[in-house]
């Protein structure tokens, strides 16, 4: 009896020893943890804000966690190279975000079960994967309600990357807050058709401002625009990061990513074997997107300003509540009715107030 | 004159989208006359968009970061040179290369440089001509590089047709059997061109990084120097048509963005395509004498040469 047991604890100790020398993790290595990027991390946008998430996760959790990173990566079959080699040098979690890396990101998790991955603004979910991502649009309904109080032709010249529902709804929520303060207030719509051309997204800027726009609103991911803003005498938000630098006497806020707490939990819980897959979609309430210091704007815009966004982390402002029209003046959301996620994630329709083509 | 003052901002960014373009695209244009091409305008681009920001922000001065992106685009053009002229390195390879290493050696070097900004390039005001209205603010109120841009490319035309080195550069690019035989220095006298290019295309980056967005982003230059690269096809390689098509694909390029922004009803994309749509369009018309291209085209384009007698 003493014999077997003992034998038995001699056999798990060598189990054991065994899955250490094959990558799981054992006590004294440190937990790893693998990011890949769409971007560099010196975009000073999207990149950037995930990557200050990974570093924040670092100091959170010490010589406890190793990263690994890999920046600048096309979306489609490189990406599962990268999704793979990043499985195979045993990191216990994997980040991939962006939208691109949705279906490499589910087909390396089918060869890697062991291994958590977590996809950023994607849909497709497995007992591995999960998904986040952040409801930017309820920055924009705060930018629509300062834009409104702040705009004297009542005109925002807003700078489209693509048509997406992604795009949309931002667009929508901006007006719905501008509305919120100037019924009469318009948007002016220029789509780039692209997420990044610092010298297009300027001569956009440009043309909304000679078009009457005092205010500048952008979708798209350079700093660019603000800096026209900022050289013409107008207003402007800036978009994903701080972007004050750029645009001192210009920029009114912008809506910043905030992934710092949730890579750290997500990891954190990696790590102790509490990880589940999950669906979260979070806004202001939980901190996932911040708002930069209210700046250039009088007191009484910044108070509106913080009122909108204390309304939407309390509930007591919900953004997209009948009764809203669409462009034609047809009613899209009866009065008193509430689009569920799925409508918003599905939005193809652009609110009144709105000038411009949706594509379809 | 009022009625006519909405033209004014729309003409200024006419200019400001075509300045790089026809920067980049006159250096081409002698670099391809003397029978060599280059690809890798968009990486000497980057380079000269770069090494221009970061000059101009350490030291405060424009004209020192407009000396150093010029700067930037002959080193990347030397070792273009080099590779291709002295080690007969494949043009097309090496030139894709360059943009290749360039995209990357920019993003590298920039990457302290990002969320920085620099004070837009001052406009240079000429006194009684600059006060005129309309005309002033759009002939005499530019900066040093929409200048240079004219300046250059009326230097070029004078250069390649008015003088005998220019003949003898043509010559080169022509056949360069028939030069070396008569005696011409072959490589050597590409070996300028190509250098001649990279400075140009150091400008039209410097052009990005210090007027058009005065700051620094990676990959900032967006697929321009593959423009100026078509530019130079669409043009049959003479330096007026240059002109006109990087005006053309600027103007139509701003004027997509100011019909969206009146809220005419034509699909984004349908606009977007538009410049690409008519320099085809335009290449085709201007394609179909086929012998005025041929009285044009370098017959060496692309061609090594080793003076083996």
């Amino acid at each position: 009896m003493r014999r077997r047991t003992f034998t038995k604890l001699l056999g798990a100790t060598a189990a054991t020893a065994a899955l250490g020398r094959f990558g799981l993790a054992r006590a004294d290595e440190p937990f790893k943890a693998g990011f890949v990027y769409v971007g560099p991390v010196a975009d000073f946008g999207w990149s950037h804000q995930h990557d200050l998430g990974r570093q924040a996760a670092v100091k959170a959790l010490g010589d406890k966690l190793k990263t690994t990173y890999v920046e600048s990566v096309k979306e489609g079959p490189d990406s599962e190279r990268v999704i793979r080699e990043l499985a195979t040098a045993g990191n216990g979690i994997i980040f991939t975000t962006s939208f691109g890396f949705m279906n490499p990101t589910i087909k390396v998790a089918k060869q890697f079960p062991k291994v958590k991955f977590e996809h950023a603004t994607g849909y497709k979910r497995a007992d591995n994967v999960a998904t986040y991502n952040i409801r930017f649009y309820e920055g924009r309904y705060v930018q629509g309600v300062i834009a409104g109080k702040m705009s004297k032709s009542g005109v925002v010249g807003y700078i489209g990357s693509v048509p997406i529902p992604e795009v949309v709804m931002g667009m929508n929520a901006f007006i719905r807050g501008m509305h919120t303060v100037n019924p009469q207030g318009k948007i002016k719509l220029v789509w780039i058709n692209g997420w990044y051309d610092p010298g297009k997204e300027s001569d956009a800027a440009k043309a909304l401002i000679d078009q009457g726009a005092d205010i500048i609103a952008q979708h798209t991911d350079s700093a660019a625009p603000l800096q026209v803003a900022e050289q013409r005498g107008v207003k402007g938000f800036g978009q994903a990061s701080d972007m004050i630098k750029f645009a001192p006497k210009a920029q009114l806020t912008s809506s910043v990513d905030h992934w710092d707490e949730y890579y750290t939990q997500r990891i954190q819980a990696a790590m102790d074997g509490s990880w589940k897959t999950q669906d979260i979609w979070g806004g202001l309430k939980i901190g996932m997107l911040h708002m930069a210091p209210w700046t250039n704007m009088p007191d009484d815009v910044a108070q509106a300003a913080q009122a909108a966004q204390n309304g939407i982390e309390d509930g007591s402002i919900v953004i997209f509540k009948g009764p809203i029209n669409d462009q034609s003046g047809k009613v899209k959301v009866a009065d008193g009715a509430q689009l569920s996620d799925d409508d918003i994630l599905g939005m193809n329709w652009l609110a009144e107030g709105i000038e411009g083509t949706l594509p379809q | 004159m009022s009625g006519v003052s909405w033209l004014v901002p729309v003409i200024l960014s006419v200019i400001s989208a075509s300045t790089p373009l026809l920067l980049a695209a006159t250096g081409e244009l002698v670099t391809e006359k003397s029978g060599v091409l280059n690809l890798g305008i968009e990486g000497m681009m980057l380079l000269g968009a770069i090494i221009g920001f970061a000059v101009t922000l350490t030291t405060g001065s424009a004209i020192l970061g407009i000396i150093a992106a010029a700067g930037a685009g002959i080193a990347m053009a030397f070792v273009f040179g080099v590779l291709t002229l002295l080690l007969l390195a494949n043009q097309v390879a090496a030139g894709l290369a360059l943009t290749i290493f360039g995209t990357g050696l920019s993003a590298l070097i920039g990457k302290s440089f990002v969320g920085n900004a620099v004070p837009v390039l001052p406009k240079l005001n000429l006194p009684i001509l600059s006060s005129l209205p309309f005309i002033g603010p759009i002939l005499f109120q530019q900066d040093a590089l929409v200048y240079a841009s004219f300046l250059l490319l009326v230097l070029v035309g004078w250069f390649l047709y008015r003088t005998h080195a220019g003949l003898v550069l043509r010559a080169v690019g022509d056949s360069h059997e028939a030069a070396h035989a008569i005696g011409y220095p072959v490589i050597a006298i590409r070996f300028g061109a190509v250098l001649f290019g990279g400075m140009t295309s150091g400008l039209a980056g410097a052009y990005m990084s210090l007027v058009y967005t005065p700051m620094w982003a990676e990959n900032m230059t967006a697929g321009r120097g593959w423009i100026a690269l078509a530019l130079v096809v669409f043009s049959t390689w003479r330096p007026a048509r240059l002109l006109l098509g990087a005006y053309l694909f600027g103007g139509i390029s701003i004027l997509q963005i100011y019909v969206q922004s009146m809220g005419l009803p034509i699909p984004s994309q349908f606009l977007s395509m538009l410049p690409y749509l008519a320099t085809v369009l335009v290449l085709v018309l201007i394609s179909r004498d086929r012998s005025r291209i041929r009285l044009n085209a370098p017959a060496c384009l692309g061609r090594p040469f080793h003076a083996t007698g």
